[in-house]
C-alpha cells in the first residue's frame, strides 16, 4: 500500500517536472524538443545543422549535455516524448533533468530508449565539445580543457582550438594554445606541407610534450624482408649480431614470422629426450650416457631420423636463415618528407636539451661542491691549518644540526628559530671544540697518529650520546617557506633553494673565512703559530690560546654547517659519518693548509662525482666507488694537492 | 747476537705455552668432550676472538713496529673470508643441486648443474649467471690461493702506489680508510658479484660435513684459529727480530734517518704492509666460516679503526699487547652489547650498557690514549724488569714514532 503510494507520488512529480520542461523554464530541453528527431536519430549529415544550433543557443548545460550525448547516457522516454539523462540503478534507471540536474526519480526500462549515436556522430559532438569548453567564460574551465587535450589529443581537435585562438583575451592561456596547436599539427594536419612546417616550428622547444609528439611521429615497427621494398618508408636496416639487434632476437623475429622453425634449444632437446625415453633408452642410445650436450644433441639427431621430433635446427641453420633476410624498422608514418623532418627537429631538440642538461649538471655540481666545501672548511682549519687530525669532525656537524632541532623545538617560526639556530650552533660547537682542545688535543700535538684515534674515540661517544638523547629515528630540521621552492630556469634547469642557499652561505663562510686570515691580527697569528710556534710565542703571541681559538674557529663552522646540512637532508646521529671522509678527502686532494685549496677539492670532488653519476645514474654506489679510487690515483701525481704550499710555509 | 730465537723473545716461548693451555682447557670444558661447561656457540666466539687476536698482530707490526696506522687492514680481513666464502658456498650449492637433479629423468649435464647453482646463489640479486670473479670457486685449492693472494696483491699495488709517492702519516691513514670504503662501496653493489648486501651466508656449514655435529666443527676451527696465531706469532716475532727488525722499528722512528742510511725503505714498508696484509686475509678465511655470514658492512672503515683501537688499548709496539688488546675489547664489548652486564641504577637514572657501553668505550679510549700509552700490555714491564736506555726525548720525529712514555720501563 506504502509502495503504491509512494509511486504514485513519483509519478506526479514527474508529471509535474515534465510539465515545467515544456513551459520555457527548460530552455534546453525546448530547444532539443524541436530538433527531437536530429537527437534521437542523428546522422552525419543532420548533427552539424544541431550543434550549430545548440552551440547558438549558448546555454550553460549544453557541455554536460554533448558529454552525455557522445557517451551513450541520453535517453528518450516514450511516454513524454522527452530528453532525461539516465543511469542503470537498482530496480531500472535513474534520471536527471536535461536542464537542472535535478534528480527525477527512478524509471522503468522498457519506457526509455537509449540514444546511439554513431562513431563519425560522437566524434562529431566531440569536437564540438572541445569547442564549447575553448570558448568557455571561465579561464579555468579553458585551462582545464587545454589540459585535457594536452593530456589526450586527438585529430579532431585541432580545427576547434585553431578556431579558438583569435577569440583568447588571456595572453598566457593564448600562448599555451598556440603551442598546442603546433603540437597537434604535427601529428593531425591535413597537408604535408602543413605538417613539415608544425614540426619545424618546435625546434628549440625544450617541453617533454614536444619529444614525445616527435617520438610518435617516428614511431618504428620491426619487420622482415627478403628483399627491401621501395614502397615503404624505412627508418634504418639493422644487421643481426649488432648492438641494436642480436642474433637471437633477430632470429626470433624470424620464428615469429613464421619464417623459419625455432631454434632446437637445451630445454627443447631434453624435453623431447625425457618424452622419449624407453626402457631406460633413447633411440637406442642408453640414458645414462646423456651427460653431455654433444651426447644429447646426437640422442635428438636419432630421435629426428625416426620422425618422432623435428629436425635439429643448429646455430648454422640460424646464421644462414639471417643472412637470408632483411631486417628492417618501418616507420609508421608513411611520408618520408615528414619522417626527415621529425628527425632533424628532434635532433635538434635533444642537442638542446643536452645543453640545458649541461647546464642543470653544473648547477647541482656547483651545489654538492658548497656542501662538500661547508663540510669540509671547519676540518681545512684544524686539519689543514694547524695539522690535527679531528675525527670528532663529522659529529660537530651533527651537533649543529642537533641545536637547529632543539632551537625549533622552543620557536615555532621557523625563519627566526633558523636565524637563531645558526648563531647558536656555531656557539655550542666553538665551546665544545675549545673544551675538545684544551682537555685533549693539547696534549697530543705533533702526534697526529695518536690524536686520529683519541678523537675517534670522542666521536663514537659523542655518536652514542646523541642516540641516547635524541633516540635512533630521524628528526627534521624544517626549513622556512622561503627557502622550500625551486629556482627554475626552463623546463629542464632548476634548482631547489635550499641549495642556493646553501652555495650562498659557503660563498660567505669562504670569504669570511679569508678575510679573517689574511686581515685580522688574529689570522696574522693563527698562521704565525702554525708555521713555527716557537718563533711566534717569543713575538710575544701565546700559541696556547691561538691554537685553542682555531681549533673552536673550525669547530664553529661546523655547527653551522650541521644546520645547513640538517635543512635539506635527515638528522640522525650517524649524519656526521657521513662527510667525515669526503671532508678529509676534499682537504687532502685540495692541498693541506689554504682555504683556497679546499673550495678546488669541494669543487673537484662535486663535479667529479655528479659526472660521474651522470654516466650512471642509477648507482650512486658505484660513482662514489670511482671517486674514491679516483681520489687514491690522484694523491699518487699530487701528493700535495691540488695548490700546495711552497717554500717557507710549506714546513717541512 | 748469537743467541737462539727463543731467548732474544721470551714472550714467544710464554705465549705458546699460553695459547696451548688455552685451547686445550676450552677444548676439555667444551661440548666435545661432554663436560658441556662451555656452550658450542661460545667456542665459536672464542674462535673468532683468536682470530681477531690474529689480524691484531698484524695490525701491531704494522703500526706499533712499522709506524704506519693503517685503517684498511680490515678490508684485507673481508677480501679472506669472501674468498673462502666463494667455496664454501658454491660446495654448498653444488652438493644441493646435484642432489636434487639426481632425480631428473635425464642425467644433468655439466653446464646444467653449473647453471643451477648460479641460479640457487644469484637469486637474490636478480641474476642467474656467474660472475668471472667466481671462475676458481669449484676448486678449493684455488680458493685457498686466493685466500692469500688477493689481500696481497691488493696490499702490494696500494703499497707501492702510496709509498712509492711518500704518501705518510696521516695522509696514509686516509688514503687506507679510502680504499676499504671504496672497496666496501662496491661490494654492496648487487652488481658486484658477491651478492651485494646480502652477502654469503651459511658458510658455518661445511659442504659434505652435514654429519659431523657443529660443535665438532667449532673446536675443529678453534683448534685451526689457536694454531694459525701460535704461528703468527711466531712469524711477527721473527720478523721484528733481528736485524730486519731494528730497521723496520727504525723506520718508524724517523724515516728518513734510515733511508740516508742507505735502507731502501720502501721495500721494507712494503713488504711489511703486504706480508701483514695476507695474515689479515687468512685470519678472515678462519674467521667467517666460524661467524657464517660476511657482507660488506664488515669492512667498512669504523671497522679498522676499532682494530687500531684494540691495539693501542692492548699497548702497541710488543705483540701480545695486541692479543691481549683484541681479546680484551671483543669480549667485554660482546659482554656489555649482548645485555649480560648488570644495569647501574643512579636512582634518577639507570644506565643501560647497551646503550653506553660505547660511550665507556670512546672514554677510555681517550684516557687510554692521554695516560696509558703503553696500554694493557704495559702491565707487564712492572714484572718483567728490563735494562732501557735512558733517553730525554720522544723515540724520533715521525708522525708514528713511538712517544717517552711508551719506551720507559
Amino acid at each position: 500500500m506504502i509502495f503504491r503510494l509512494i509511486c504514485c507520488a513519483l509519478t506526479l512529480c514527474l508529471a509535474l517536472s515534465a510539465a515545467r520542461a515544456q513551459d520555457g523554464g527548460a530552455p534546453l530541453q525546448a530547444l532539443l524538443q524541436a530538433n527531437a528527431d536530429a537527437v534521437a536519430n542523428p546522422s552525419r549529415s543532420t548533427v552539424d545543422g544541431l550543434l550549430a544550433a545548440l552551440l547558438e543557443a549558448d546555454l550553460p548545460s549544453v557541455p554536460l549535455f554533448l558529454e552525455r550525448w557522445r557517451d551513450r547516457a541520453v535517453y528518450l522516454r516514450a511516454s513524454d516524448g522527452l530528453f532525461y539523462f539516465a543511469t542503470q540503478a537498482e530496480g531500472g534507471f535513474a534520471l536527471t533533468d536535461v536542464d537542472t540536474g535535478a534528480d527525477l526519480g527512478r524509471a522503468d526500462g522498457t519506457d526509455l530508449t537509449e540514444l546511439r549515436p554513431n562513431a563519425g556522430v560522437r566524434r562529431a559532438i566531440g569536437s564540438a565539445l572541445v569547442a564549447f569548453q575553448l570558448l568557455d567564460d571561465d579561464p579555468v574551465k579553458r585551462l582545464a580543457a587545454l589540459d585535457a587535450i594536452a593530456r589526450s589529443p586527438a585529430e579532431d581537435q585541432l580545427e576547434p582550438l585553431r578556431l579558438s585562438i583569435d577569440e583568447e583575451p588571456d595572453p598566457a592561456l593564448q600562448a599555451r594554445k598556440i603551442r598546442l596547436e603546433r603540437l597537434l599539427s604535427a601529428r593531425f594536419a591535413a597537408t604535408a606541407d602543413e605538417r613539415i612546417a608544425a614540426i619545424e616550428s618546435l625546434k628549440g622547444d625544450l617541453g617533454v610534450d614536444a619529444r614525445a609528439v616527435l617520438n610518435l611521429i617516428l614511431t618504428t615497427s620491426p619487420a622482415v624482408f627478403t628483399t627491401l621494398p621501395t614502397d615503404r618508408n624505412i627508418a634504418a636496416v639493422l644487421e643481426p649480431g649488432s648492438k641494436a639487434l642480436s642474433e637471437a632476437e633477430a632470429y626470433a623475429r624470424l620464428v615469429e614470422a613464421d619464417l623459419s622453425p625455432p631454434l632446437t634449444g637445451v630445454a627443447t632437446i631434453r624435453d623431447a629426450l625425457i618424452a622419449a625415453i624407453a626402457d631406460g633408452q633413447v633411440a637406442g642410445i642408453p640414458v645414462s650416457t646423456l651427460t653431455t650436450d654433444a651426447a644429447r644433441e646426437a640422442a635428438y639427431e636419432a630421435l629426428a631420423a625416426t620422425g618422432a621430433v623435428p629436425p635439429l635446427v643448429t646455430l648454422e641453420d640460424q646464421a644462414a636463415a639471417l643472412t637470408a633476410h632483411q631486417f628492417v624498422l618501418i616507420y609508421a608514418e608513411s611520408d618520408p618528407a615528414i619522417t626527415a623532418a621529425a628527425e632533424e627537429t628532434l635532433e635538434a631538440i635533444l642537442f638542446n636539451v643536452g645543453l640545458n642538461q649541461t647546464a642543470d649538471l653544473t648547477l647541482d655540481a656547483l651545489s654538492l661542491a658548497s656542501i662538500y666545501f661547508l663540510a669540509a672548511i671547519g676540518l681545512a682549519i684544524t686539519f689543514g691549518v694547524m695539522g690535527v687530525i679531528n675525527m670528532a669532525h663529522g659529529e660537530f656537524i651533527m651537533m649543529g644540526a642537533y641545536t637547529g632541532y632543539v632551537v625549533q623545538l622552543f620557536i615555532p617560526d621557523y625563519t627566526l628559530s633558523l636565524i637563531v639556530a645558526l648563531p647558536l650552533a656555531f656557539a655550542v660547537t666553538f665551546g665544545a671544540g675549545v673544551a675538545m682542545e684544551r682537555l685533549v688535543i693539547r696534549w697530543l700535538y705533533h702526534r697526529p697518529l695518536e690524536t686520529l684515534l683519541a678523537t675517534f674515540g670522542i666521536s663514537i661517544a659523542l655518536q652514542q650520546l646523541a642516540k641516547n638523547i635524541f633516540g635512533t629515528q630521524a628528526r627534521p630540521l624544517t626549513s622556512p617557506d622561503w627557502l622550500s621552492g625551486t629556482l627554475t630556469f626552463n623546463e629542464v634547469v632548476s634548482i631547489s633553494m635550499i641549495r642556493v642557499a646553501i652555495f650562498v652561505l659557503a660563498l660567505l663562510f669562504l670569504g669570511l673565512l679569508i678575510y679573517i686570515l689574511k686581515r685580522t691580527r688574529l689570522g696574522l697569528e693563527v698562521r704565525a703559530v702554525t708555521q713555527n710556534p716557537g718563533m711566534a710565542a717569543s713575538m710575544g703571541i701565546n700559541p696556547d690560546r691561538i691554537n685553542m681559538l682555531t681549533f673552536g674557529l673550525g669547530s664553529g663552522i661546523a655547527g653551522i654547517a650541521g644546520v645547513a646540512i640538517g635543512l635539506y637532508a635527515k638528522v640522525t646521529s650517524e649524519m656526521g659519518t657521513e662527510y667525515i671522509v669526503q671532508s678529509f678527502m676534499t682537504v687532502v686532494v685540495g692541498g693541506v693548509g689554504n682555504v683556497w685549496g679546499t673550495l678546488a677539492g669541494a669543487t673537484l670532488i662535486g663535479f667529479l662525482q655528479k659526472g660521474i653519476e651522470f654516466f650512471n645514474p642509477s648507482n650512486t654506489l658505484a660513482a662514489q666507488t670511482y671517486m674514491i679510487l679516483f681520489i687514491i690515483l690522484f694523491i699518487q701525481f699530487r701528493p700535495k694537492g691540488i695548490i700546495a704550499l711552497k717554500g717557507r710555509a710549506a714546513g717541512d | 747476537m748469537n743467541r737462539s730465537f727463543i731467548a732474544r723473545n721470551p714472550s714467544v716461548l710464554w705465549f705458546l705455552l699460553a695459547l696451548s693451555v688455552f685451547t686445550i682447557v676450552v677444548t676439555v670444558l667444551s661440548e666435545v668432550t661432554g663436560v658441556g661447561l662451555i656452550s658450542t656457540s661460545f667456542v665459536k666466539t672464542l674462535g673468532k676472538t683468536l682470530c681477531l687476536c690474529l689480524i691484531a698482530i698484524a695490525m701491531d707490526v704494522v703500526w706499533g713496529y712499522c709506524g704506519i696506522l693503517s685503517l684498511g687492514h680490515f678490508a684485507f680481513f673481508g677480501l679472506g673470508g669472501y674468498a673462502i666464502g666463494m667455496w664454501l658456498m658454491y660446495a654448498r650449492t653444488e652438493l644441493i643441486v646435484v642432489e636434487s637433479l639426481a632425480n631428473a629423468p635425464l642425467p644433468p649435464t655439466d653446464k646444467e648443474v653449473v647453471d643451477a647453482i648460479a641460479t640457487q646463489i644469484f637469486g637474490v640479486v636478480g641474476s642467474s649467471e656467474f660472475p668471472l670473479l667466481w671462475a676458481f670457486s669449484h676448486s678449493l685449492a684455488l680458493q685457498l690461493l686466493m685466500v692469500v693472494l688477493v689481500p696481497g696483491l691488493l696490499a702490494l699495488v696500494f703499497g707501492w702506489l702510496a709509498f712509492r709517492s711518500r704518501v705518510t702519516g696521516v695522509y696514509l691513514s686516509i688514503l687506507t680508510q679510502a680504499m676499504t670504503l671504496a672497496l666496501s662501496l662496491y661490494l654492496f653493489q648487487n652488481d658486484s658479484g658477491l651478492r651485494g648486501n646480502n652477502g654469503l651466508s651459511g658458510l658455518q656449514n661445511l659442504p659434505g660435513l652435514d654429519a659431523v655435529p657443529q660443535s665438532v666443527i667449532s673446536i675443529a676451527f678453534f683448534w685451526a684459529s689457536a694454531v694459525a696465531l701460535g704461528l703468527g706469532y711466531v712469524l711477527f716475532a721473527w720478523v721484528v727480530s733481528g736485524k730486519m727488525g731494528s730497521v723496520i722499528r727504525a723506520i718508524r722512528d724517523n724515516e728518513s734517518r734510515v733511508r740516508f742510511l742507505g735502507y731502501h725503505v720502501e721495500s721494507y714498508k712494503l713488504f711489511v704492509f703486504t706480508l701483514t696484509a695476507i695474515v689479515a686475509g687468512i685470519a678472515g678465511a678462519l674467521y667467517y666460516p666460524q661467524a657464517g655470514i660476511i657482507n660488506p658492512a664488515e669492512i667498512a672503515p669504523i671497522a679498522s679503526i676499532y682494530l687500531a683501537v684494540w691495539v693501542a688499548i692492548g699497548g702497541r709496539g710488543r705483540l701480545y699487547g695486541a692479543v691481549i688488546g683484541a681479546a680484551f675489547v671483543s669480549l667485554l664489548s660482546s659482554w656489555f652489547t649482548g645485555g649480560s652486564a648488570p644495569a647501574i641504577n643512579l636512582g634518577f637514572y639507570t644506565i643501560n650498557w647497551t646503550d653506553w657501553w660505547l660511550v665507556l668505550l670512546g672514554v677510555s679510549f681517550v684516557a687510554v690514549t692521554l695516560f696509558f700509552p703503553k696500554g694493557i700490555g704495559g702491565l707487564f714491564d712492572l714484572i718483567v724488569l728490563k735494562p732501557v736506555a735512558d733517553r730525554q726525548g720522544d723515540y724520533g720525529p715521525d708522525k708514528g714514532a713511538w712517544r717517552k712514555e711508551e719506551g720507559e720501563p
